[in-house]
């Protein structure tokens, strides 16, 4: 017998949120978290969170579990259990719509704002663009983000700026575009970000390199772009320093 | 709770509507989006968590990387094969001789290949793949990103769906059709998860792209949501489904889990084996060997297991092994599955086998539609398309993988038929076409469904109700079928239907119900399952991934054709397969060996 403690709120019937507290005998073979809250929602249908592919991939149930953000369908209970007991609550730092589900708008508009796909001003051949196997390497760690918000809803910078500050997960994208050798805009997208808040608000706090369920590393993406942003300032001046000395 | 009717609900103007947000709509959208008309796409979760995402292995398709001299027509060659000789030739025609310009398209886009030495994109073998018309040897035609090609396909859409300004309406639930006087459609009713609004969303062109519905049995490698929702709301309205029977069964799902190991796997060289520890398949499929069909593949690890040469303490599986490939080729050609066989199987693929058992993985079946993505119907043996209605991607049957798919074509088939559509719909809306208006009654009778669940005061419960409909499901129209048997399961079906047309909506709240969204989902899922078993009962032969122990062989004479399952009198009719290609000459039936 466990104890499942979570976070309940239905904005018809409740004025603040609480936690409720199920008492729950967990089958004897290894059960991820999602399958004990598709479980528990069978005893109790009015209990809302969002599942699609149950395999780690779509990034849709990510929560906070045990005080960690992580995809509950990939998480075994038995490495969460706490004395028998687990705490579930909807990510940090975003409005809850109800229970676990929260609304991920500011989250999208962020991802939005990166201009998230490919831009190239040359005409298009007539099979596909070339690359080679080390400039598409480059997008290793970086293409793979599934969007479940881990790690912008861990990051303090987010919490206190999530309409300023871009957030790990749009800025591994910002990213991902920046390095793919078929794409003509990197100095639009360098410009787009360059103000104080976009990147400079991560301190690399590496919140979200601990959460991510899929093992990415934004924090070094944020690092590359800061460094090219640097390098970019510094030939910018040498530029203006050269032009003024003639 | 109020009841709904067409004066109290909200109302919506679109050009064209897309249901569904996975491959085959984002397609579609991107192409009508493009072109200027009032375009917009419904999906019940947010677009990157549709079921596309879970593909792995790769894109099938002739674009001369891995092979200069490979040819579309040895694609369609092969494909025609995997069908057992009931896709249309048309169809498959033009999946295949169109599919290099979608697949360069897509790389435009942004998708993330993985490449070869030269900078092109790489293709590795997959199951069933031939060169010269099977007689020059194994393929390598599946272009991929490692092993998360779907994800890597999916997102890329989603990008360029924001980059042309597509409306998006996420989190949004279409319950039903909404059929006017003439028969026509004139798009759905629809309600928004979040705050439960109802709305009638009007269009001139409504696609149903809303997936497969793997969901009907207990063990499936799709997604949670795959429930058929487009089928059902089709099926509901009276219109056709074809097919139904053929189920693709994926030789590799995670025992227990269920989840998907690509065939990329054994593409790369890995191998199943025995609980004898022999490399069973090279007695079944002497040539193909682990690259035979996928439905080849499937029944010969059920007869191991049938036989008593299963792995583990209850002999119920067999073993994928790869460790023999190496650490560097399996963490940069698979990585997504060493970490899903992590965590689901609880083995390391460097160094051990990964269980796996046949699991029910795709809907070869689904809405007939020509290439255009329009849907059929016969009434008194002539075919019409019915108007306003399209279908694309596993939702629809077009059909181009007809009684078994080869891997790698339903990346295929979402992206060239999501764009025809795309293309068919503009010309046509273009140029004059479109539906006439629905009046109350028409809009009232589409919201009928929601409003019994709605006034439920008493039923049966959503998640006893779908456990046993899935239990029957697995246990009578599973890899193996006999005519008593599916009988009995039919037979259950009908008390199942009772109780999904009674069920007790327990939460009646507006904000984020996914009680509601889980029992319209499962009266969807029922309407499949009994096009499924009806179309199976009846089929009296084994083809392609329909494997019938008391009609054990193939009939060309009697079924050479497609299965036409009519709602409205729960029964099979007959449909031709098309057998006339527009470039060459029709390949006839041969016997299907690998």
């Amino acid at each position: 017998m466990i104890e499942v403690s979570i976070y309940r709120y239905n904005p018809e019937t409740d004025k603040f949120p609480y936690m409720q507290k199920f008492e729950f005998t967990p089958p004897e073979r290894e059960i991820m978290v999602l399958e004990l809250l598709t479980l528990l929602k069978e005893e109790d249908p009015t209990l809302s969170f969002r599942r699609s592919c149950r395999e780690g991939v779509c990034g849709s149930d990510g929560m906070s579990i045990n005080g960690k953000n992580s995809l509950a369908c990939i998480t075994p209970l038995s490495d969460v259990l706490q004395k028998n007991k687990i705490d579930l609550r909807p990510l940090p730092g975003l409005p809850v719509i109800r229970d676990l589900v929260v609304d991920m708008t500011e989250f999208y508009n962020q991802y939005e704002k990166i201009k998230p796909f490919l831009q190239n001003d040359q005409p298009h051949p007539e099979k596909e663009r070339l690359q080679s196997p080390e400039e598409r390497s480059k997008l290793d760690g970086l293409y793979e983000c599934i969007l479940c918000a881990c790690c912008s809803t861990s990051c303090p910078s987010f919490w206190w700026n999530p309409d300023k500050f871009v957030g790990p997960a749009a800025l591994l994208q910002a990213y991902r575009f920046i390095a793919d050798t078929r794409d003509t805009r990197t100095e639009e997208r360098l410009e787009s970000i360059s103000d104080p808040f976009s990147v400079y608000r991560c301190h690399g706090i590496m919140n979200c390199v601990n959460v991510c369920p899929k093992g990415l590393n934004p924090n070094k993406a944020i690092g590359e772009i800061k460094k090219t942003l640097l390098l970019r300032k510094e030939s910018g001046n040498e530029l203006i320093a050269k032009s003024g000395g003639t | 709770m109020k009841v709904l009717n067409s004066k109290n609900i909200k109302k919506m103007d679109f050009d064209a509507l897309i249901i569904g947000g996975g491959g085959s709509g984002l397609r579609a959208s991107l192409e009508l989006a493009k072109s200027g008309l009032n375009t917009a796409v419904v999906s019940k979760v947010f677009p990157t968590r549709s079921h596309t995402v879970s593909a792995q292995g790769g894109i099938t398709c002739a674009i001369q990387s891995a092979d200069p001299n490979d040819d579309w027509k040895w694609h369609m060659f092969d494909t025609v094969k995997g069908s057992d000789y009931i896709g249309d030739q048309d169809a498959i025609e033009y999946m295949c001789a169109e599919g290099p310009k979608a697949v360069f398209e897509l790389e435009h886009m942004g998708l993330p290949f993985s490449r070869t030495e030269s900078g092109r994109i790489y293709q590795r073998p997959f199951g069933g793949q031939s060169k010269d018309f099977g007689k020059g040897g194994q393929a390598a035609r599946t272009c991929a990103a490692a092993d998360r090609t779907g994800h890597a396909l999916l997102h890329t859409l989603y990008q360029n769906n924001v980059k042309e300004g597509t409306n998006f309406f996420n989190e949004w639930f279409a319950v039903d059709l909404v059929t006017n006087q003439n028969g026509e459609i004139t798009g759905v009713i629809a309600f928004s998860v979040e705050t439960g609004e109802v709305s009638y969303l009007r269009s001139e062109a409504t696609v149903l792209a809303t997936g497969g519905a793997g969901r009907i049995y207990a063990s499936t490698t799709n997604a949670l949501i795959n429930t058929g929702d487009g089928l059902g709301m089709s099926l509901r309205a009276g219109f056709p489904a074809q097919d139904m029977e053929m189920w693709q069964f994926h030789p590799t799902g995670i025992h227990g889990a269920g989840s998907l190991v690509t065939e990329g796997c054994r593409g790369e060289g890995g191998y199943l084996v025995n609980g004898d520890g022999e490399r069973f398949m090279e007695r079944y499929a002497p040539n193909a060997k682990d690259l035979a069909g996928r439905d080849v593949v499937a029944r010969s690890m059920v007869l191991e297991i049938i036989e008593g040469r299963g792995c583990g303490p209850n002999k119920d599986h067999v073993h994928l092994k790869l460790d023999h490939l190496g650490e560097d080729v399996l963490n940069s050609k698979l990585p997504g599955i060493c970490e899903l066989s992590k965590t689901f199987a609880g083995v390391d693929p460097v160094y051990k086998p990964i269980p796996v058992v046949p699991t029910c993985h795709y809907m070869m079946g689904g809405a007939p539609t020509n290439i255009h993505g329009q849907v059929f119907h016969q009434t008194n043996g002539t075919e019409a398309p019915i108007q306003g209605l399209f279908s694309v991607g596993e939702a629809a049957c077009v059909s181009v993988h007809g009684a078994n798919r080869l891997g790698g074509n339903s990346l295929l088939d979402l992206v060239v038929f999501g764009r025809a559509a795309g293309k068919h719909i503009n010309e046509d809306l273009k140029s004059g076409g479109g539906v006439a208006y629905a009046n109350e009654d028409d809009i009232d009778k589409s919201l009928e469904r929601l409003n019994c669940l709605n006034e439920s005061s008493e039923g049966y419960e959503v998640g006893e109700v779908k456990r046993e409909l899935q239990d029957v499901m697995q246990k009578y129209f599973g890899v193996f079928r006999r005519g008593e048997f599916m009988e009995k399961g039919t037979k259950m079906l009908v008390d199942i239907r009772e109780k999904t047309n009674n069920l007790y909506l327990k939460d009646k709240s507006e904000s984020f119900n996914t009680n509601r969204v889980e029992a319209l989902e499962l009266q969807n899922l029922l309407e499949v399952a009994e096009a499924t078993a009806i179309s199976a009962l009846e089929r009296t032969e084994s083809r392609g991934a329909h494997a019938r122990d008391d009609y054990p062989e193939r009939d060309d004479k009697n079924w050479l054709c497609h299965s036409l399952y009519d709602p409205s009198q729960k029964k099979l009719k007959k449909r031709d397969v098309n057998f006339k290609p527009q470039t060459m000459e029709p390949f006839p039936p041969k016997v299907r060996a690998y």
